[in-house]
């Protein structure tokens, strides 16, 4: 079952929170990398491409703000799911990582069950706007009714 | 009873019945009845013949013996004038009223901007001008009676005595009735009457002797014409040049001498009265004047040769035996000379008070006692004029006895009229010239008098009072300055010769040096005022329109209230109108409108005024200036007192702008303060919150992972503790709450404790380099709180020093009453860009390696200030130099 559910890119700088939603995502049977610095992590993401990305807002090197502009200006990657993770909790943070296209935004501390959701549904989501293969998509959905 | 003793009885009844006249015109002006009589046109008109004085009485047929025809020039000067110029006298008397003019000196003075010292000049010239004429009255009186007495057969008759005692008379009666009451408006009844009846008698009493010579005397008219022929008076030839000038003196006298001014103007009812005046005044001198060639013919071929002519009046009925008829016309002859005494002394009086003895008056009391001359100045005033018309008198009569009488009546008479003609030009001019101004009327005026003294006056008194071979060679020898030639003009009548001369050159000079100066403000308006009087004097009340011109008004309309607010104004008032014109009709209505809507800009007094000049109705007086006057200064001060508050408020505003963007500032500040911190308190809350439900939710996890995971979660709530106590830490700072805890210690000692409390527990240690040597100075301070400045650079370079052995030197120096402790490591140092916000709070150079929150120097930089020093860092250094600096001296 591992790696079956899709390959999520973790950007996240604190090393604690890191460990903790690799370990969660791991056991979903995720690939996780992690990577834990802003200013390459536009590279990082190409250079993997993976199937979800998890994005923390305060970054050293680069903001996740701007991450997700230059990503969302990438034909590439103008439909990946990114999940973004921020301590700050402003309603204006959160405006503004809507609009520079964040698929989903959530406030520190979390559930681990929210992300591990949020995560599947994304995931899920994504799937089905491609038109992917009905195997596929019908796994995810089962393995997301079991967990639900 | 002699004759002289029943003259001596007529004259006083005569005279008493004068007093009579005029107490009981001046009771019933008092009493407001009478006054339609006293106040009609045929008074004034009558009043006016004051203009015949014993001169023309007496004198004409004089005249008339010696020189013919020529006597008509002194009547025909003062016809053309009541005929061709009456609409020049009706402006005269328009001015004189709506001035207040209360003589010809205040006249000019008031023209030429109040000046005084015109009217000084004036009021010289015509005393100088007048008193000869006074004298001559006299002399004349004394002549008339010495026809009686020569009748009685005295020789010792007492003649200087009579004429003292009719002097003082006629001051009496002039300070009687001439100075009843102060203003100018008032007129004076009982004078007036008086002369109007003394016109009266003396034209009757010429007619009388007129018709007793024609018809008793000579066989009718056609005789009388016969013997005219016959005499030399029809052989005389005409000498036009002395035509044309003694005519135009005589218009000029008529206009400009002082008591002509007073009962033409002064004592003027109504305006109207000049249209009566304008062909019954002519026809009265026609009356006067017609029998004067007959007596003088007739004089001349009944009379023994050497009696002189200008008595001729007198001693053709005396000779005929007829001394009824000698005393009617000595009454005549009395009455011409006392009415114009008495009115000449009245308005010299008035000049002489007023602009002579009241500005000395007044300034000798300001000098005095400040300005309280609020006392009874009106008994002052009437007081002088009393002393005055005493003095004029005495002058007059001092001026008969040095003369000594017996000249030519006629030629003081001329001599006079030339002299007080000199103030005609200025007259004119300023009546019907704007550009008129002060300086032009004193150097005309000055010019015209010097020259009239110098040719005319000495000259014709005998040469008494000019050095002796003056009037054969000239002054120096110098031909061309002969009194009566000059310029090398010879040949000329002595009369024409002065009156050429004096008048062209004051006429000259006036207008030269008028266009020379520029006038004052008040000259302007006053000009303005006389020159354009029937446009301002329409009348009482509201405005009237008929003169007004809406264009001038919308000009001046535009500058004050501005283009577009006129333009609208006019626009909204013609609606109102309903005309059809492009302009509202100025009637009275929108007149006010405009000045209500003017006076909101300019106050009311200027905008009354400022219509006023365009449309009249109204002038502006002298109070109207000093209106304009007071809101203007008022207004300047209000605009000064706005000016002021409107930098106040814009200082005001200023502050609160900044004021307001100090708070924004601060606002956004704290929003990104609580923002900081959300995010430093939720970080680790977020690993313990994730770990501890990993641990809850994973009971197959392994012991090693499980014991991890433990210590993520103790370690994370550990830097939640730090955190919270450095925000509250800082925040007491910040806020000044904290309270120091001072107490002596050394500074090594300090340091020991710091070093050993900030590398306790760490795995790899700084390496730490000190001179201990330096450190034994004794600090008076918070010792806890200076450790914990320390305690916190020490960690930081433990933290931050990348360098492969880290090194800390602690250097500590003194500077004067500083004592500096650099704390130098030997790593990368902090990037320049970052120097200037590592002292902020949250901020972090590397926040990959950062364990805290980035309070750490915030909170040092706030305890060091308030400790009375500081920490910096001191750049020029490979590694970071942070340096702390105490005074020694700690209060």
């Amino acid at each position: 079952m591992s790696a079956a559910m899709g390959h999520v890119l973790l950007v996240e700088d604190e090393i604690n929170i890191a460990e903790a939603i690799r370990f969660l995502l791991t056991r979903e049977g995720w690939q996780v990398d992690v990577h834990a610095n802003g200013s390459d992590a536009v590279a990082k993401i190409t250079e993997c491409a993976p199937d979800l990305v998890i994005l923390d807002l305060m970054l050293p090197g680069k903001s996740g703000l701007e991450i997700i502009k230059e990503l969302r200006q990438q034909d590439s990657f103008s439909d990946l799911p990114v999940l973004m993770l921020t301590a700050r909790g402003a309603i204006k943070d959160r405006e503004m990582a809507e609009k520079a296209g964040v698929t989903r935004f959530m406030t520190k501390p979390f559930a681990n069950s929210e992300v591990l959701t949020a995560v599947r549904d994304l995931r899920a989501q994504a799937l089905q706007r491609q038109g992917a293969s009905d195997a596929e998509a019908g796994s995810v959905a089962a393995v997301a009714a079991k967990q639900g | 009873m002699t004759l002289l003793n029943l003259l001596g009885l007529v004259c006083l009844s005569y005279v008493a019945l004068l007093f009579l006249v005029a107490f009981w015109a001046d009771r019933l002006a008092e009493r407001g009845r009478g006054k339609r009589f006293m106040s009609s046109a045929m008074i004034y008109t009558l009043s006016l013949s004051i203009y015949c004085t014993a001169w023309t009485f007496y004198g004409a047929v004089g005249y008339a013996a010696r020189s013919g025809l020529e006597y008509v020039t002194i009547y025909l000067g003062p016809t053309l004038v009541m005929i061709a110029w009456w609409w020049g006298l009706r402006k005269l008397v328009r001015v004189g009223r709506s001035q207040r003019i209360s003589s010809i000196a205040d006249l000019l003075s008031s023209r030429y901007g109040k000046s005084n010292t015109l009217a000084i000049c004036v009021t010289l010239l015509a005393v100088i001008g007048v008193t000869p004429y006074i004298a001559l009255q006299l002399q004349s009186i004394t002549l008339s009676l010495s026809v009686f007495a020569e009748a009685d057969g005295l020789q010792g008759y007492d003649q200087s005595g009579t004429v003292f005692w009719i002097a003082a008379g006629l001051a009496a009666f002039a300070i009687l009735f001439g100075t009843r009451n102060l203003n100018a408006n008032e007129r004076h009844h009982g004078v007036v009457m008086a002369v109007a009846l003394e016109a009266v008698v003396k034209i009757v009493a010429l007619i009388a002797v007129g018709i007793f010579v024609v018809w008793g005397l000579a066989g009718g008219v056609s005789d009388v014409l016969d013997r005219i022929d016959a005499s030399d008076l029809g052989r005389w030839q005409v000498d036009g040049s002395r035509w044309a000038t003694i005519t135009f003196l005589s218009a000029a006298a008529f206009v400009c001498l002082p008591r002509m001014f007073q009962v033409m103007v002064v004592e003027n009812e109504d305006e109207r009265h000049l249209q009566v005046a304008a062909w019954a005044f002519p026809l009265y001198l026609l009356l006067i004047s017609v029998f004067v060639v007959p007596i003088a013919a007739l004089g001349l071929e009944m009379l023994p040769e050497g009696t002189n002519p200008d008595l001729f009046v007198l001693s053709l009925p005396m000779a005929a035996g007829q001394e009824g008829l000698a005393v009617l016309s000595f009454l005549g002859g009395f009455s011409s000379a006392t009415s114009m005494v008495i009115v000449a002394a009245m308005s010299l009086s008035t000049m002489v008070s007023n602009h002579i003895v009241m500005p000395i008056w007044l300034s000798a009391q300001t000098g005095e006692e400040g300005a309280s001359v609020s006392g009874d100045v009106r008994n002052i005033v009437l007081m002088s004029r009393r002393l005055a018309i005493a003095a004029i008198m005495a002058l007059g009569y001092a001026y008969y006895q040095a003369s000594g009488g017996g000249d030519a009546l006629a030629a003081i008479g001329i001599i006079s009229f030339s002299g007080i003609a000199q103030i005609l030009p200025a007259l004119v001019g300023g009546l019907f010239w704007r550009g008129a101004t002060r300086l032009g009327a004193l150097a005309g005026l000055l010019t015209g008098f010097g020259i009239w003294i110098y040719t005319l006056f000495l000259p014709e008194l005998g040469g008494a009072f000019l050095p002796p071979n003056w009037l054969e060679v000239g002054p120096f020898g110098l031909a061309w300055l002969h009194p009566q030639a000059l310029f090398g003009i010879t040949g000329l009548d002595p009369i024409v010769h002065s009156v050429l001369w004096s008048l062209s050159l004051n006429t000259a000079a006036f207008c030269f040096v008028s266009t020379l100066t520029f006038p004052t403000p008040l000259e302007r308006l006053q000009g303005a005022q006389f020159v354009d009087v029937f446009d301002h004097s329409a009348g009482p009340g509201g405005w009237l329109g008929s003169v007004a011109q809406a264009e001038d008004l919308m000009i001046m309309s535009q500058r004050i209230l501005g283009p577009e607010e006129a333009q609208a104004f006019f626009q909204r008032e013609l609606a109102r109108q309903g005309g059809p014109g492009p302009l509202p009709e100025p009637t009275p209505r929108f007149l006010e409108a405009l000045e209500k809507e003017l006076s909101a800009s300019i106050g009311s007094a200027a905008a009354h005024a400022m219509i006023g000049q365009i449309v009249g109705g109204a002038s502006v007086s002298v109070d109207d200036l000093l209106a304009v006057a007071d809101e203007s200064a008022q207004m300047l001060e209000y605009s000064a007192r706005l000016e002021a508050q409107s930098q106040e408020l814009q200082l005001t505003a200023r502050k609160l702008r900044e004021t307001n963007e100090q708070l924004t500032q601060l606002s956004r500040q704290k929003d990104e303060f609580l923002s900081q911190v959300s995010h430093e308190l939720r970080t680790p809350m977020t690993s313990v919150r994730a770990f501890s439900e990993i641990l809850r939710d994973t009971p197959d996890l392994a012991t090693a992972d499980q014991q991890r995971y433990a210590t993520v979660i103790h370690d994370e709530a550990q830097r939640l503790t730090r955190l919270l106590n450095d925000l509250l830490d800082l925040s007491v700072l910040e806020n000044g709450q904290v309270s120091l805890n001072l107490s002596e210690g050394k500074l090594g000692e300090v340091l020991d404790h710091s070093v050993t409390a900030a590398l306790a527990g760490a795995d790899t240690q700084v390496e730490i380099r000190r001179e201990h040597s330096r450190e034994a100075l004794v600090l008076h301070t918070d010792l806890d709180r200076l450790a914990q400045v320390f305690i916190n650079l020490i960690a930081n370079a433990q933290k931050y020093c990348v360098a492969d052995h880290p090194v800390l030197r602690i250097v500590v120096e003194e500077l004067g009453d500083l004592v500096c402790i650099d704390f130098v490591d030997n790593g990368e140092g902090v990037p320049s860009d970052k120097r200037k916000v590592i002292f902020e709070k949250f901020s972090r150079v590397t926040p990959e390696r950062a364990g805290g929150a980035g309070l750490g120097l915030a909170i040092c930089r706030e305890i060091m200030l308030r400790l009375g020093g500081d920490v910096t860092y001191v750049p020029g250094n490979t590694g970071a130099r942070f340096r702390v600096t105490l005074p020694l001296q700690n209060s």
